[in-house]
């Protein structure tokens, strides 16, 4: 769990990725700087939980593929800065938008086919925003590239 | 039925059908601009995506601006990759010293009214002080528009800033930027447009309109847009042939919020670290130690920005004992420039370190970095924690007059009491 305005540096800083842009390599400096445990602690399938503003600040792709990289397959913010939000959705991490302050570190949470997400500790139920089609369409392909291997452009 | 906003207009224009925010468009591009810390990714997507041939080099630019110098066999590494796909494919490429990226899109006229120009880094928001809808991708996005020319768009809603009256000595565009930062907060404008307006556009200089456009990407907008008007066609002249129309919005043009800012009231600003939006009152933060001092980067690296710290370091008798005073012009074109009229010599004689025209310390790729406990105030757009290279060094934003009091005094000061 991260709080608000996590800037993408926080997430991998951006000196890491004059070296190497391998997110097995990354992602051992994952929040590195923010809590230095933090990527010795993620399992795979974890998801990561953030406040407001999520993955402000550069545009560099890899603060999403080191995420990705780290065996996390879906962000649960309160919200994303744009960029950010379009890089998850062309590496096919899934970025979902609702309210995550009762969400407590090591909940389990579970989704079901309504795209609802419910709280086994709490009980709570959030229903993430729902995304646009084509955002679905580049996410169900896999990413951009699957998407663009496919179509060759963009299709609305 | 509301009129539209000028980002509305744009849209529709690339799109090629009526638009309203909210709606999502797939849009011709007119530029897109790649750097060395975005491009080498994009190329892996490119071939991933099976790209074999880049669909209009015309339209693709490469800058060599993050790691100059380079100074790794990794980062020369990535440096060979670029310059050799842009030599096959026939793209434009800057090579390392051309300037920061931005700048360059700027300079040589590829952001043009009415345009659509987009930039892998989130600082490509800088060219709507064009009148050009400008914002940042990533490297993904940046490989689709290579391989089919075109992009996605969801049309943004639009804040509405309204300037009135004219700068107080003493107070520069870097001001005004970081107080609508702090009055919007670094999500304010999330995927939402900023369109600026009001009697006060018409008494901004182009460079004080890049700082404000430069900027809106740290409130979280989408783009910082600005009418266009004669000092904007002044600007061009002799930049571009290109024919080009100015988008102005409807009267009647529907904007989710209106902020007025009254430049004659406002007083200089500093944004404390190590977030963009906690700014305050530069009079609340004087006294504070300052040990570096950063002139550069595509906020605050043009020769209008160096032209007001020199005043103030002439003012003040030069750099204080224990302030280190780091230069990084934002190009070529602004270093020949400052070399021409005197401005750099006159910064080496104060003891200034000049470096390369790149992004410098900016992002901590290159370039001094500070070392640990270190304050430095800089001209930039980000002051997060371990931006320049060092987690343990602090950073302030403000103007380049502010940076160059501090400079002179060793501490956070206003520009105003070094130069009266």
């Amino acid at each position: 769990m991260v709080g608000d305005d996590v800037n993408t540096d926080s997430i991998i800083s951006s000196t890491r990725k004059r070296e190497s842009l391998d997110p097995a390599v990354l992602k051992q400096f994952l929040f590195e700087h923010v809590d230095p445990g933090f990527a010795a602690s993620v399992r795979s399938g974890d998801i990561l939980v953030a406040g407001k503003n999520f993955g402000c600040g550069s545009a560099m792709e890899v603060a999403v593929t080191t995420v990705l990289g780290a065996g996390i397959p879906a962000v649960i913010a309160k919200s994303f800065s744009r960029t950010y939000y379009r890089n998850a959705i062309n590496n096919g991490l899934l970025p979902l938008i609702c309210d995550t302050s009762l969400i407590r570190d090591g909940d389990i949470l579970v989704s079901d086919a309504t795209g609802a997400i419910r709280n086994e500790r709490s009980g709570e139920t959030l229903r993430p925003e729902p995304l646009p089609e084509i955002m679905k369409a580049i996410l169900s392909a896999g990413g951009l590239v699957p998407y663009m291997r496919k179509n060759g452009d963009f299709r609305l | 039925m509301a009129g539209r906003t000028i980002s509305e207009k744009i849209l529709a224009r690339k799109s090629g059908q009526a638009v309203r925010a909210g709606d999502l468009v797939v849009c011709e591009v007119d530029c897109a601009l790649g750097t060395d810390g975005s491009v080498p990714m994009a190329l892996d997507y490119f071939e991933a995506m099976g790209g074999e041939r880049v669909r209009d080099p015309s339209k693709l630019v490469f800058a060599l601006d993050h790691y100059v110098p380079p100074t790794s066999a990794q980062t020369i590494g990535l440096h060979r990759i670029m310059r050799e796909f842009a030599c096959k494919h026939g793209v434009t490429l800057h090579g390392a010293g051309a300037g920061i990226g931005h700048q360059l899109i700027v300079e040589t006229g590829r952001a043009l009214p009415g345009g659509l120009v987009v930039g892998a880094d989130s600082h490509a928001v800088t060219y709507g002080a064009l009148n050009c809808f400008a914002t940042g991708i990533g490297s993904s996005d940046l490989a689709a528009i290579m391989l089919c020319g075109r992009i996605w768009l969801r049309v943004p809603q639009t804040i509405r800033v309204v300037l009135t009256g004219q700068l107080s000595v003493g107070v520069f565009a870097k001001d005004i930027a970081l107080a609508l930062a702090g009055l919007l907060g670094a999500d304010g404008a999330a995927y939402q447009a900023l369109e600026f307006a009001g009697p006060g556009v018409a008494t901004l200089a182009l460079e004080d309109r890049l700082v404000l456009s430069n900027l809106a990407v740290e409130m979280g907008a989408k783009n910082g847009i600005f009418p266009a008007d004669a000092e904007t066609a002044a600007y061009l002249r002799g930049r571009t042939e290109q024919a080009y129309e100015r988008i102005t919005p409807d009267p009647d043009a529907h904007y989710n919020k209106t902020v007025e800012i009254a430049l004659d009231q406002l007083a200089p600003q500093i944004a404390l670290p190590h977030l963009v939006d906690q700014v305050v009152p530069l009079a609340d933060a004087s006294g504070t130690p300052i040990q570096m001092v950063y002139l550069g980067t595509c906020t605050g690296g043009r020769l209008r920005d160096f032209h007001q710290a020199l005043e103030v370091l002439k003012a003040g008798g030069g750099v204080a004992p224990g302030v280190q005073l780091v230069v990084t012009p934002a190009s070529r074109e602004v270093r020949d420039a400052m070399a021409a009229d005197g401005t750099l010599d006159a910064l080496v004689g104060f003891g200034a370190t000049v470096v390369e025209p790149g992004c410098g310390s900016c992002c901590g790729t290159c370039g001094v970095i500070p070392g640990d406990g270190v304050s430095v105030i800089s001209t930039a757009n980000r002051n997060f924690r371990g931006r320049m290279g060092n987690a343990k060094a602090s950073i302030y934003l403000a103007s380049p007059a502010a940076c160059a009091a501090a400079a002179t005094r060793g501490f956070v000061t206003d520009p105003n009491k070094v130069t009266r």
